[in-house]
């Protein structure tokens, strides 16, 4: 189920400015990894180039052995079509920090919507697993609720599940408790920590330097578009090398 | 709000602050309104009996015939024309967004008025249309004003000026929706088209449609300027009797009758739909449709 993801001298720029220097990681499948970084330190970019929601200037980006968003051609990568990279996208799991939710759609359509016009799922089937999964981020009772009508915490479960319907092999979190009150944040991380015990392969930018301790693998520490330190989540935590990492440790805690 | 209050004391009764400014203005609108209708009713010159004797008549049916007919056609073919152009604005292709720039710019310039007359002498300026083929030569023509009737001339100016200004509710709609509503329906891998037809377009709607039903509704209107080239709408058959029988002002009244009909059932229609698209987002709207979402909770 789960997949590794390789990235491989991924460099971006927005109008001349670098965003991304050159950035290699490898993230082994099931394994949670957690991108530190101040604001600006490229780490919401570096995510959203996994699923080829922004594009690279260079690099390359494997989610298990399949290249994401370009097709190599001898030399050349060529970009897919959007319908092609709209098939590898079913694959990978991404939950934003402002929920985004469809607010036409009740709770279980926005978890339906997607595995049936995009797969052709049958309904029953569908509702099934869409039913399952609000249970297991406790929002079983709101199904028929209008997203507006939820909490933050509420809906960013939501988010989770409807994320989860299409069953990706990959999860990217961008920031998905930053737009949350204090006293939600903690539902939302405990869905996160349940995904991780169920083995899938987690990709989160937070500032839940907790949440980083307890639940991740790896931790990622980047600024001004480079990685600054990674490694093992506690090791890294309890002995910062860096003195960057020192400073921003000190300044979050 | 009657509250019993717990103690032995007895609860403090509340009396509300009396508005008798709102009475007295009420009364004021009222006793001038009732003066304005005794002298519409009593007045000879409107000529009701005219004006009812009218209403049926066959010519003005068949004239609210030719008006629904133009509305309905012009707005069809004018917000199709319009979503191609709002896709051609908003597109990252730089001449086709130049294109339809320029498109919207001459047709909101030209006056209805004078885009009828135009079209209806566009023989003038190409007297024969033919379709030529390279190494081949002409394979079909035809005289242009076999093409051109009062009703063809009528349709397409109509259409022309609608889809000019539908284009621009249409683009502004789909600019409504924002820009995490794509990426949330991107990664989740729907494709360009089922993004636009899922996620965008039905929030686009709630933007689109208060404006939509005033270009619907003002399209209604003018198609009155039709009577100018002799097409037989509502207004030009009351013209043809009041030329006959001088009672211009009841023959009047009659297409106005017929105007404010036409009027009020599209704007009930306006309302339905508006409760429609504005579901997941205007409380006191979506009741009806709430109640339908309520059944799949039986049925699971």
């Amino acid at each position: 189920m789960s997949e590794s993801i390789k990235l491989r001298g991924i460099c971006k720029q927005f109008s001349g400015k670098t965003i991304l220097h050159n950035i290699d990681l490898d993230m082994e499948a099931g394994s949670v990894t957690v991108i530190l970084g101040p604001s600006g330190s490229g780490k919401s970019t570096l995510l959203r180039c996994i699923n080829h929601l922004e594009k690279v200037d260079s690099g390359t980006v494997h989610i298990g052995q399949e290249l994401i968003g370009y097709r190599q051609k001898g030399n050349y990568l060529v970009e897919l079509p959007e319908a092609k990279s709209a098939r590898q996208r079913q694959k990978i799991g991404m939950v934003f920090q402002q929920f985004n939710l469809f607010p036409h759609r009740t709770v279980l359509q926005n978890v339906m919507d997607a595995p049936q016009r995009i797969r052709n799922e049958s309904t029953s089937v569908v509702r099934s697993r869409a039913t399952a999964l609000l249970t297991q981020v406790g929002l079983a009772h709101r199904i028929n609720a209008w997203p507006r009508e939820l909490s933050g915490g509420q809906q960013q479960r939501v988010a989770i599940a409807r994320a989860l319907s299409m069953q990706p092999e990959v999860m990217l979190f961008d920031e998905p408790t930053s737009a949350l009150d204090p006293e939600l944040v903690g539902d939302v991380l405990q869905v996160m920590k349940n995904l991780a015990q169920s083995g899938m392969t987690m990709v989160v930018v937070t500032h839940e330097i907790g949440f980083a301790r307890e639940v991740a693998d790896n931790i990622v520490f980047m600024d001004q578009g480079n990685i600054v330190e990674s490694g093992n989540s506690h090791s890294l935590l309890d002995n910062p090398q860096h003195p960057r990492l020192r400073e921003f440790l000190s300044s979050v805690l | 709000m009657n509250v019993r209050h717990p103690s032995e004391r007895p609860a403090l009764k509340i009396i509300e602050h009396r508005h008798y400014g709102r009475w007295f203005s009420a009364l004021v609108v009222l006793l001038l309104l009732g003066f304005f209708a005794s002298s519409v009713a009593n007045n000879p010159n409107f000529e009701w009996d005219v004006v009812l004797q009218n209403l049926t008549e066959d010519s003005i049916l068949s004239g609210v015939m030719m008006t629904i007919k133009l509305t309905c056609i012009s707005v069809l073919l004018g917000f199709a024309g319009g979503t191609v152009l709002a896709f051609m604005r908003l597109s990252a292709n730089p001449v086709l967004a130049w294109v339809s720039w320029v498109y919207i710019w001459f047709f909101r310039a030209v006056p209805m008025l004078v885009q009828l007359f135009l079209w209806y002498n566009i023989a003038t300026l190409y007297p024969k249309l033919s379709l030529t083929l390279p190494f081949y030569g002409e394979i079909w023509s035809v005289k242009t004003n076999q093409l051109i009737s009062p009703f063809s001339a009528a349709v397409i100016a109509l259409v022309m000026h609608q889809s000019a200004y539908a284009a621009e509710i249409i683009r502004a709609g789909i600019q409504s929706v924002s820009i995490g509503q794509l990426e949330a329906a991107k990664a989740l891998g729907y494709r360009p088209s089922q993004i636009f037809r899922r996620t965008v377009l039905p929030q686009a709607m709630r933007a689109i449609l208060p404006p939509a039903g005033n270009e619907v509704i003002g399209q209604l209107k003018t198609t009155a300027v039709v009577s100018v080239i002799a097409l037989q709408d509502v207004l030009y058959s009351a013209q043809i009797i009041y030329q006959r029988t001088y009672e211009v002002v009841p023959l009047l009244l009659v297409a106005t009758a017929w105007y404010l009909l036409m009027t009020s059932v599209l704007s009930i229609g306006q309302y339905y739909v508006e409760a429609f698209y504005s579901r997941g987002n205007v409380p006191d709207k979506q009741k009806w449709f709430r109640f339908k979402s309520k059944k799949i909770e039986s049925s699971s």
